[in-house]
C-alpha cells in the first residue's frame, strides 16, 4: 500500500464517521455545526483546552500502543482495559506501600504499573502460544476478570479505611504525584506517552525484531520455515504491549486520582482499539489520532450540556468512526489517483 | 418443613434456580452465535447486539404495555445489527474480527443513547411458568420459577440440531461453513447465506438481551450485561458448534454466574467481586483446557476465521 493512500484513506474514513454521525444528529433535530463547533471550542480553540485534550491524550496514546504492537503480529488484542486497571491498582498500592522515595518512589511505581500490564497481556500471548487459545476473546474476558479484581483489591484487600464514599487504595503522598511538564499545564504522562510511541515505532520499522515480529503478522508459516522464534516474538510482544497499558494505568493514578479507585475503568482501553485501528497499527500516527480523539473527549461534557445529548454521545461517534474506517479497507487499492504509473493510459 | 431454615441447601437450590435464570440470554446468543459461525463467519459483535436489544425490547415493552412486543422488537433490532454486520463482512478485504469489535462498540453506544429515558420507568415483565408448585420449600419454588423463553429457547436448541443434521437449509449453511469454493461449486452464493445466518443469529442475541432487561434482572440500566454476549461467542467453541451442547454450556455458564448472588443469599459476603468474576475465569479457563497449538478444533467449520 502505498504512503499516499496509507494517509489519504484513513482520513477519508475519518470524515466520512463524522459526516455520518452528522447525519445521524440531523436526524435527532441537533444542529452538527453546532456540535462540531463545540468540539472545536472544548478540545481545541484555546490554550487551556488544549492542555486538557493533552492531559487526556497521555494514557490514549499508550493503550492504542497496547492494539497497534500485538497488531503487527497479526493478534487482535483489545483487552487493554485489564491491564491499565490492574497497573493503576499495582501503582497505587506500591506508591503507598514504599514512601519517601522521592523521584525513585514514582520510578518503582511505573515499574510495578508496568510489569503487571506485562504480564497481564503476556499471559494473553501464552495462552494464543502454547493452548491456541483466540487472543481478541481471551483478552477481552481477561478485561472483566481484572475490572472484577480491581473491584476486590480496591474494596477489601487493600482499601484506605478513611476512602468512604469512594473505595479507594491509600492516597499518594504530593512527592509521588507526576508533575507538569515545563512551560503548560499538562502532566508528564504525555512525555511518557510520547516516548513509548516514538521507541515502539523504532523497535517495530527500525530492528530486527520489529522485522521479525512483521513476518509473523504477514505469514507465520513462512516465519517459522525461516526458523524465526515466532512463540517467543509473541510473548515478547504482547507483554511490551501489556505493559505500555500497565503505564496508562500508572499515570492516570499518579497524575489524576492520587489513588487507585473505581474511575480507573474510564474505557481508554476501548477508545485505544479505535485509535489503533485509525492510525493504521504506526505507533507515531497513534500521536495525532490519539490527541484527536483525546479532543473529543475533552469536550464531551460542553457538547452533553450545550446541545442537551446524553453521555453516549461520543460512544456513538466512536463507533460511526470505527465502521468508516473498516469499511475503507475495501477501498484499498481501488483509486488510480494513488496509482501516478497508471494516469498516463488513458 | 420451615421454608426459613435450609441453610446451606439454599446455596444449591439457589444455584439451580439461578443456573436456569441466568443462562437465558446465554442460550440465545449461543445458538445465534453457533448459527452464524456454522455458515462460516464469526460475529464478535453480539455483545452490542444483546445490550441494544435488551434496551429496544425494554423500550417497547414500557410502550405498548405488552412484554411480547418488546420481545418481537428486540429480534428484529438484532437482525437489522445482523444484516449491517453481514453487509460490512460481505464487502473484500473487510475482516469480521474487527468489523465485530466495532458493532460491539457501536451498539453498546447506541444503546446507551436511546435507552437514557428509559432507566427510570418500569416495564411489563415476561411470564414464568411455575414448575415448582409440587413442592412445599418456598427457595425450591422460587428456584423453579421458569421462564417461558428458557422454554422455548430450550426447544429451540433441538430444533437447530435437527435442522443441521436433517434438512436442506441446515446443509446449505453448513457446506458454506466448511468451503466456500464448494459452496459455489454448488451454485450457492456463500455472501447472501453468511448475510442471512448472521442477520438470524443477531435476532437470537437481540431476543436473548430483551430477557435481560424484561425478565431478569429484569430492567433496563447501562451494567445490563456484563459480556454475556461475548461469553457466548466463547461458549460457541467450547460447545463444539453443537446447539444442544451449547444449551449445556449455557447452563454450566448460568450456574457460574449464579455462585456469587447464591452464596451472598446465605451471608458469605466475603470476596464478592471474586465470585462475580467466576464465570469469566470458567469460560477462560474451558477455552485453555480445550484449545489446541498445533490442530484445528474437531468441528470447527471449515471457514472460520478464528480457528485457521
Amino acid at each position: 500500500m502505498r504512503r499516499s493512500e496509507a494517509v489519504a484513506l484513513p482520513l477519508l474514513a475519518l470524515l466520512a464517521g463524522l459526516a455520518a454521525f452528522g447525519v445521524f444528529l440531523l436526524l435527532l433535530g441537533k444542529s452538527p455545526i453546532e456540535f462540531y463547533g463545540y468540539v472545536y471550542q472544548a478540545g481545541f480553540g484555546s490554550a487551556f483546552s488544549w492542555e486538557n485534550t493533552l492531559s487526556r491524550a497521555a494514557p490514549l496514546l499508550l493503550a492504542a500502543l497496547c492494539v497497534a504492537i500485538p497488531a503487527r503480529l497479526g493478534l487482535v488484542v483489545i483487552g487493554g482495559e485489564g491491564a491499565i486497571v490492574l497497573g493503576g491498582v499495582a501503582a497505587g498500592v506500591t506508591g503507598a506501600s514504599f514512601p519517601g522515595l522521592g523521584i525513585g518512589g514514582i520510578a518503582l511505581m511505573a515499574v510495578a504499573g508496568a510489569l503487571t500490564g506485562a504480564l497481564w497481556i503476556g499471559a494473553v500471548g501464552w495462552m494464543r502460544v502454547r493452548r491456541g487459545v483466540n487472543e481478541t476473546i481471551s483478552s477481552l474476558l481477561m478485561a472483566y476478570i481484572a475490572i472484577a479484581l480491581m473491584n476486590h483489591f480496591v474494596e477489601s484487600v487493600f482499601r484506605d479505611p478513611a476512602s468512604l464514599n469512594k473505595p479507594s487504595t491509600a492516597p499518594l503522598e504530593e512527592a509521588y504525584r507526576l508533575a507538569d511538564m515545563p512551560g503548560m499545564a499538562v502532566h508528564w504522562g504525555l512525555g511518557i506517552g510520547l516516548v513509548a510511541c516514538i521507541v515502539s515505532y523504532i523497535v517495530m520499522e527500525r530492528t530486527t525484531w520489529g522485522f521479525a515480529a512483521r513476518i509473523v503478522g504477514g505469514n507465520v508459516r513462512a516465519a517459522q520455515i525461516q526458523g524465526l522464534p515466532t512463540g517467543r516474538l509473541v510473548l515478547g510482544f504482547t507483554a511490551l504491549a501489556g505493559g505500555f497499558a500497565g503505564l496508562a494505568g500508572m499515570v492516570e493514578v499518579s497524575a489524576v486520582h492520587g489513588s487507585a479507585n473505581g474511575s480507573l475503568a474510564a474505557g481508554y482501553g476501548y477508545t485505544g482499539i479505535l485509535i489503533a485501528f485509525l492510525a493504521r497499527h504506526n505507533a507515531l500516527a497513534i500521536i495525532p489520532v490519539a490527541v484527536l480523539l483525546a479532543g473529543f473527549e475533552a469536550s464531551s461534557g460542553l457538547v452533553q450540556r450545550r446541545l442537551d445529548l446524553p453521555d453516549a454521545t461520543m460512544l456513538v461517534l466512536q463507533g460511526l468512526v470505527f465502521v468508516a474506517i473498516l469499511v475503507s479497507e475495501t477501498l484499498v487499492g481501488r483509486f488510480r489517483l494513488f496509482k501516478p504509473e497508471t494516469w498516463v493510459r488513458a | 418443613m420451615n421454608g426459613l431454615d435450609i441453610g446451606w441447601w439454599g446455596v444449591p437450590i439457589a444455584i439451580i434456580g439461578g443456573a436456569i435464570r441466568v443462562s437465558t440470554p446465554f442460550i440465545f446468543v449461543s445458538l445465534g452465535e453457533c448459527l452464524t459461525e456454522r455458515s462460516g463467519r464469526i460475529n464478535l459483535g453480539l455483545e452490542g447486539t444483546l445490550v441494544f436489544g435488551a434496551m429496544a425490547g425494554y423500550a417497547v415493552a414500557f410502550h405498548t404495555g405488552s412484554p411480547w412486543a418488546g420481545v418481537a422488537a428486540a429480534a428484529l433490532a438484532g437482525m437489522l445489527f445482523g444484516l449491517l454486520h453481514g453487509w460490512l463482512c460481505s464487502l473484500p478485504k473487510v475482516n469480521d474480527i474487527a468489523v465485530g469489535i466495532a458493532l460491539m462498540l457501536f451498539g453498546t453506544g447506541i444503546a446507551f443513547f436511546f435507552g437514557k429515558p428509559y432507566i427510570q420507568p418500569v416495564a411489563p415483565d415476561l411470564p414464568a411458568i411455575p414448575l415448582g408448585w409440587w413442592t412445599d420449600i418456598p427457595q425450591l419454588e422460587a428456584a423453579l420459577r421458569v421462564n417461558v423463553l428458557f422454554v422455548i429457547g430450550a426447544i429451540l436448541a433441538f430444533a437447530m440440531a435437527w435442522m443441521f443434521k436433517a434438512t436442506r437449509v441446515g446443509l446449505i449453511v453448513r457446506v458454506v461453513g466448511d468451503s466456500t469454493d464448494a459452496a459455489r461449486a454448488m451454485g450457492l452464493d456463500p455472501n447472501w447465506v453468511r448475510l442471512w445466518s448472521t442477520a438470524a443469529g443477531g435476532a437470537l442475541a437481540g431476543i436473548g438481551g430483551a430477557y435481560l432487561s424484561l425478565y431478569y434482572p429484569g430492567s433496563w440500566n447501562e451494567g445490563i450485561s456484563s459480556g454475556q454476549g461475548l461469553m457466548a461467542v466463547a461458549l460457541v467453541i467450547f460447545a463444539r458448534w453443537n446447539p444442544i451442547n451449547c444449551l449445556w454450556a449455557a447452563l454450566l455458564f448460568g450456574g457460574a454466574g449464579a455462585l456469587g448472588p447464591a452464596l451472598q443469599s446465605v451471608g458469605v459476603s466475603e470476596g464478592y467481586y471474586l465470585f462475580f468474576a467466576a464465570p469469566y475465569v470458567l469460560t477462560l479457563g474451558l477455552l485453555v483446557a480445550t484449545s489446541s497449538p498445533t490442530q484445528a478444533i474437531s468441528g470447527a467449520p471449515g471457514e472460520l476465521s478464528i480457528t485457521k
